[in-house]
Formats: structure tokens, sequence, C-alpha cells
């Protein structure tokens, strides 16, 4: 009867989960009784030939080095981090600056062939249109000279319908520059030569431009920004500009 | 120099297992040491090779996503065995398995021997570890994986009451089962070899 007691704690005992004092006195129980000193006996026999038994699969190497791969600390490289998020601040910071550069140059290009047509307004209602009256190109040139920070050439206009009326110093953007009247028939035509540098954030490239109604060309050369405002035909324009152009 | 990294190391350690975070690589390092004795249990549980290696494999991709929730401190080991062991449960060869348990695992059972057998009908073939393997892949799957997780893997009750999410005192009784049922078996092997 006592024996039965003890063997039902024997498992417990021989796992190590047995608290001390029950184990110390199991301990001496055995060490007196051959019956459960014997039983306790078969039943280590049986784990030690479990453990051995159950230490019986081994995984294959390259199964393990695919598990360690799949579950390894990945370094945290930035870009994988910070590529998309960077990426994605690119894009909103173009889409949110393009369009307003855009606008601006729009802005700026509008607001300074306003100025431009209201200056040739301006030479149209003055009775005193040009400071230098002359059909000579090489009278007109030289009369700029130390009024305005660079020079320009004039075209050769025999042989076309254009004629020299003369010109006058004009003011942009508080910078100097040249404004020249050519007649064509009953119509006159400005023609502004400015420093590109004082016109800030315009374009800069040949453009075919309306501004109230007047019909605008303008392209750069040698650093210097030339507009021709007229209200004569666009074929008439074109051909003075590349007169203009020609002539350098 | 060691002494600077073992400091460092304790010091990371403890801010991280206060502030219940861990540190980058950790999953790694409490996980890998496992993997060999993991695969064994799951190929006494799923008793197929293939088998045991996707249970493994998921068990890791499991442990590796819900790692954030192993508090720091606790029984990792028990941990993954347990995600290992859900997982093996819920899976085809699990669900049929514990579909076809016949034995009541915590009730008595007149089927299993009692200690009529004389102990040295066991110590003549201890060493045979043949017959102890084929017993015990016959036995059910409740009573294969505590013996497997007391004998081979060595866990304590606690650990293993962890692991199979049952109280202590059920652990005990089905480990006594376990082992009879066992017993059992290397008898009737013993003595039908002896017949043969």
């Amino acid at each position: 009867m006592i024996c039965e007691t003890w063997t039902e704690k024997l498992d417990a005992y021989l796992d190590g989960e047995l608290a001390t004092s029950e184990a110390r006195a199991l301990g001496e129980h055995l060490r007196g009784c051959a019956g459960c000193a014997a039983e306790s006996l078969s039943r280590v026999q049986q784990k030690r030939a479990l453990q051995a038994a159950g230490q019986r699969f081994v995984p294959d190497p390259a199964f393990r080095a695919r598990i360690q791969k799949s579950i390894a600390a990945k370094p945290r490289h930035w870009s994988r981090f910070w590529f998309p998020a960077l990426a994605t601040a690119a894009v909103l910071l173009i889409a949110a600056v393009f369009p307003l550069t855009i606008n601006r140059e729009r802005r700026g290009d509008q607001q300074l062939l306003s100025e431009l047509a209201d200056l040739h307004v301006a030479t149209l209602a003055s009775s005193n249109p040009v400071d230098v009256v002359s059909t000579d190109r090489h009278t007109v040139k030289p009369w700029f000279a130390g009024k305005i920070p660079f020079t320009f050439n004039l075209p050769e206009l025999q042989d076309s319908p254009f004629t020299l009326v003369g010109g006058k110093v004009s003011y942009l953007n508080q910078s100097p520059g040249a404004e020249l009247i050519f007649r064509v028939r009953q119509h006159q035509i400005s023609v502004f030569i400015f420093q590109e540098q004082a016109l800030g954030n315009t374009r800069s490239e040949d453009a075919v431009q309306t501004a109230l109604s007047f019909n605008v060309r303008s392209w750069s050369h040698n650093g210097l920004r030339y507009f021709m405002i007229s209200d004569v035909s666009p074929g008439d324009l074109d051909r003075l500009s590349e007169m203009m152009k020609a002539a350098g | 120099m060691f002494r600077g990294n073992k400091t460092r190391s304790l010091w990371f350690t403890l801010v991280s297992v206060s502030e219940g975070t861990l540190p980058p690589g950790t999953f790694e390092q409490l996980a890998m040491p496992h993997f060999e004795r993991l695969y064994n249990f799951a190929c006494w549980l799923t008793q197929d090779r293939q088998e045991a290696e996707d249970l493994v494999q998921e068990t890791y991709v499991k442990a590796l996503k819900g790692f954030s929730s192993f508090q720091p401190g606790t029984n990792f080991r028990a941990w993954i065995y347990k995600i290992l062991r859900n997982t093996f449960l819920t899976s085809r060869t699990g669900l049929k398995a514990t579909a076809t348990v016949q034995l009541d695992l915590e009730g008595e059972d007149e089927a299993l021997p009692t200690m009529k057998e004389t102990p040295e009908s066991i110590l003549v073939q201890r060493s045979d570890w043949q017959l102890m393997q084929q017993a015990l892949e016959q036995l059910p799957v409740a009573f294969r994986e505590v013996l497997v997780l007391c004998e081979v893997e060595e866990m304590s009750y606690q650990e293993i009451a962890a692991t199979l999410a049952i109280p202590m005192g059920t652990v005990m009784s089905r480990l006594s089962r376990a082992r009879r049922a066992l017993r059992a078996g290397v008898i009737k092997m013993q003595s039908v070899g002896a017949q043969g």
C-alpha cells in the first residue's frame, strides 16, 4: 500500500520535479525497498532508452540554411526604407514646384509683355516718340553709346518695306535698354532690346505671343533679349525679326 | 574589448527587456538554436519528413511574424514549440491524428498494462532503440508529444504545460499514462519478436 503511494510519485522523482523533502523521503524508501528500487531502475532505463531513441531525425543542412535565410535579420539599407519615401517626396515636390515655376515664368512673361505693350502704346501716343530721329542706322546706333550698357547691330533696311524712325532709351525693371521704332506702311513697330539678366524670371527662347492684341516676337542673342511688338501682320514681324537676327 | 562588448550586450538586453522591445536579429538568435530539436519534434508529430519540413518552415514564419507578441523574459522555447504544435494540430495530418485518438487520455484505460510485467523485460532490450522508436511511433499523438517533450527535449513539467496549454496535473497524469502505454508497446513488440 505504501509502495503504491511511492510509485505514483516515482515519475516526478525521476523527472526531477518532486519537492526536495519528498524526493529525500522517496530516496530513503528506495534504498530500503527492493521492489520499488527495481521499478525505479526500470523506469530510468526506459527514460534513457527513449531519450536516445527520440533523437532520431536530423534535418538536412540545406533546409537549415533555407530557414536561416528566411528569418535572417535583414540589414536596414537606407535605400530600402527611404527610397520609396524620398521618391514620393520628390514626386510631390516636383508636382508642387514645377507648376509654380511654370506659373511664375508664365506670370513673369505676361507681366513683361504687358509692360512692353504699355511702352509701345505710350510711344505711339507720344508727340515725341523718339529721342534720336534718324532713318540712318549709323546715326541711331552710336546715339545709344554711353546711354545703355550694351550695343547692338541694326539691319540694312534698303529694299525692304521697313523704315527706321529712330530710337530712345527705355527702361524695364529699372534697367535701361533701347527702343527702336520702325515703320512699315502706316504701322509702327517697336523693337525693345534689354539685357537678359535684367529681365528676371522670363523665358529666353524664341517666342510668338500676343499682348493686348499686339503681335509680339521675342528672341535672345548674345545675352540680349529682343522684343518686337506691333499691330502689323505676323508676317511683317517675322520678316523684320529675321533681318534683325541676321544683323546680330 | 571583450568586456566592453559583453557589457554593452547586457545593457542592450536589459534595455530591450525593460522596454518590451527586442533588438533586430534577436529572433534569429533565439530561434535558430532550437532548429534541430524543433525539426525532430515535428517529425515525431507528423511522422513524415516532408511534412515536418513544411511544419517547421511555417512555424518559423509564424513565429517571426508574431515575434512582437513574445514577451521578453518568458520562455521562448515553450513559445515556439507551442506555435509548432498549434500549427500541426490545425494541419490536415494533425486534424486526422487527433480525430482518431482512441484512448481516453486522462481517464482510466483497462487496455493499458499495470505493473504486472517484470522490470527485467524492459532491461533486456533497453538498448534496442529501434524497438523503442517503433513503440513511440504507434502511440497516439498526445502521448507521443508529451513523451518527446519530457524525455527528448527534457522540458520541465511547467514548460510542457505551457507548450501544450494544459494544467500541470494533466501533464503528470498524461505523462504517466504515456509511459505505461509505451512500455506496453515495447513488451508487445518484444513478445511478437520472440514468437517470430
